[in-house]
């Protein structure tokens, strides 16, 4: 069956979306949509390393990202720099850095396509059991961090005043959500991986009335997402990244047109 | 003992010290700076289990950073401040606001830094009077009720010490009345210690075991009715109790004084024998 490549994108896809969903949740709670952007972008240069050294490119990506990820926290503590301008900074400079070197070392041959929108289609029997294991271990470490990281985006002087580890689960979410990236650039790509954390996130508020509730449904609709947008590819034969997030887009207009309906009905 | 607020037993047991006194947190020469600008300097404190101490102030004067050097939230430049080791905190802080991005309903808050079974978690909201919120979204509260469930929950998590920075903001003049009696009445029940910050004068000066009076440093401490006579103390709030007693004299029951705190008949007597007759020449909050 794990013959199928079709099966394989499947399962990969729902692996990482299932990571995603709850991820993402974080991401618009705490509002870092830029953060995962930024992240995705060092991805490029994490490809290029990874093929200079002759390993995985997922394995440079992995360590780029995190490196990334680690520059950020300290760049925080320039409070005349603004969050935004330094992640700015770091997404177009690492960006820029990958462009370049894959560009002039000699002998590299980057498919640009495919990481900058991925190439589901293309996952192989070693990435599944890589994402597999990466998807277990993430949502574990999430599930043990919940309630103090619930607690940090709530308030965190609060939480930290009543014993939370503020700033060890918020280094610890900050590299979930780079592993994650780095395991998604696989499915859609760097320039889309934003969306499949924030889209089903923000789907899934709709439906939810608990943070735990809108993790769940998140995770699910990324799943109906993925789904969604692979045969939305095989049946248009469209590029599988972009399709993907196409189907999340559809599936939060679906989500927004019903509950608003139903909303406007029960009040009336 | 019933506590009141008319501030006609103010300070009848603030001085006592029992033997086995336990101190639950404190600041020794504690100096903080922000962005290289001096805040506090200076300071010396101490908050015992079944004492209740409030720091006053105005805006600016450092209460709330003195409140963040205590339970470590803020780096202290020079000095000590912090717990005493185990000290179990409840903290409602000045600042508390959920936007609708997250879906949290009070229920959930309540467990938010701890664990709690369900009739507890309906005990502490009845005892602050938002027992009937429990399933409301915490993004909808009104500023009042989004103060009495974070006292509601700051005491599920049965603290030692109660941190409170400006609890009762927002909140209506029966409840105000009511949460500064509760204050006192768990203090009494659970002997917890209890740090409030407050803009309140009169139910600071009824309610309180020692006041600290504050202004980058600390201008005078003490139990309430010493302070209220102190020079520091009527050169900072003598203006403003001056003109609260003024706005009083046209109403017959209670009216809102300069900065919406409500002036009650009990409050007044005790303004104004505290403050009647000293001068009205103030030229500013700051020095
Ligand atoms: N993070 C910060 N960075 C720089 N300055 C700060 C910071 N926090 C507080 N300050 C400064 O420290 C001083 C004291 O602030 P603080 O919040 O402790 O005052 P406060 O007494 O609690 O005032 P209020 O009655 O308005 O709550 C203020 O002048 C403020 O500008
Ligand atoms: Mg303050």
């Amino acid at each position: 069956m794990l013959d199928d490549f079709l099966v394989r994108a499947l399962l990969g896809g729902i692996m990482v979306a299932l990571v995603a969903g709850p991820l993402g949740c974080f991401v618009v709670w705490r509002r870092m949509a830029y953060f995962g952007d930024t992240m995705a972008h060092s991805g490029l240069l994490g490809v290029s390393i990874g093929l200079l050294l002759a390993v995985q490119p997922i394995i440079g990506v992995a360590v780029v990202v995190v490196l990334a990820a680690l520059a950020l926290f300290w760049l925080e503590r320039f409070r005349w720099l603004a969050s935004d301008t330094a992640l700015g900074m770091l997404a177009h400079g690492s960006l820029a850095v990958g462009l370049v070197v894959a560009a002039t070392v000699p002998g590299l041959r980057i498919d640009l396509m495919s990481y900058l929108f991925g190439d589901i289609l293309a996952i192989g029997k070693g990435d599944l059991l890589w994402i597999g294991i990466g998807a277990i271990v993430a949502l574990s470490v999430l599930a043990l961090i919940w309630r103090d990281l619930l607690a940090a985006t709530v308030q965190s002087d609060l939480a930290k005043a009543e014993g939370v580890p503020v700033a060890r689960v918020r280094l610890i979410f900050a590299l979930l959500v780079a592993l994650l990236i780095a395991a998604a650039m696989k499915i859609v790509g760097i320039l889309l991986v934003t969306a499949l954390l924030i889209i089903p996130a923000a789907t899934a508020r709709r439906l939810s009335g608990s943070p735990e509730a809108m993790a769940v449904w998140a995770g699910l609709v990324g799943c109906v997402a993925v789904t969604g947008g692979l045969g939305l590819s095989l049946w248009l034969d469209s590029p599988s990244g972009p399709s993907i997030v196409l189907a999340a887009i559809v599936a939060f207009l679906l989500v927004l047109l019903v509950t608003t309906f139903r909303s406007k009905n029960a009040a009336a | 003992m019933t506590r009141t607020l008319t501030g006609l037993d103010a300070g009848a047991d603030a001085g006592r010290l029992p033997a086995d006194r336990r101190v639950l947190a404190s600041a020794q020469a504690l100096a903080v700076a922000c962005d290289g600008r001096s805040v506090l300097s200076g300071v010396d404190m101490e908050i015992a289990a079944g004492e209740i101490v409030t720091i006053i102030g105005p805006n600016g004067s450092g209460k709330t950073t003195l409140v963040k050097a205590l339970l470590g939230l803020v780096p202290v430049t020079r000095g000590s401040a912090g717990l005493a080791d185990g000290t179990r905190i409840g903290y409602v802080p000045q600042r508390f606001a959920v936007d609708a991005v997250l879906p949290l309903s009070v229920n959930r808050l309540m467990t938010l830094t701890a664990r709690a079974d369900s009739a507890a978690i309906a005990a502490a909201l009845d005892r602050v009077g938002v027992g009937h919120l429990r399933q409301a979204d915490v993004a909808r509260l009104s500023g009042g009720e989004t103060q009495r469930v974070l006292l509601a929950r700051a005491l599920l998590r049965k603290p030692d010490l109660l941190v409170l920075d400006e609890p009762v903001q927002g909140v209506d003049f029966a409840g105000e009345a009511a949460l500064y009696a509760l204050i006192g009445e768990l203090r009494d029940e659970m002997g917890l210690g209890v740090l409030m910050v407050s803009h309140d004068l009169h139910v600071v000066m009824a309610a309180t075991d020692q006041v600290l009076c504050l202004n980058g440093h600390i201008c005078c401490a003490g139990v309430p009715s010493d302070v209220s006579r102190h020079p520091e103390f009527l050169r900072l709030f003598g203006r403003q109790a001056a003109a609260t007693l003024a706005v009083y004299r046209h109403e017959h029951d209670h009216d809102h004084g300069l900065h919406g705190e409500v002036v009650t008949d009990a409050d007044h007597d005790h303004a104004n024998h505290d403050h009647a007759g000293h001068d009205h020449t103030h030229d500013s909050h700051r020095h």
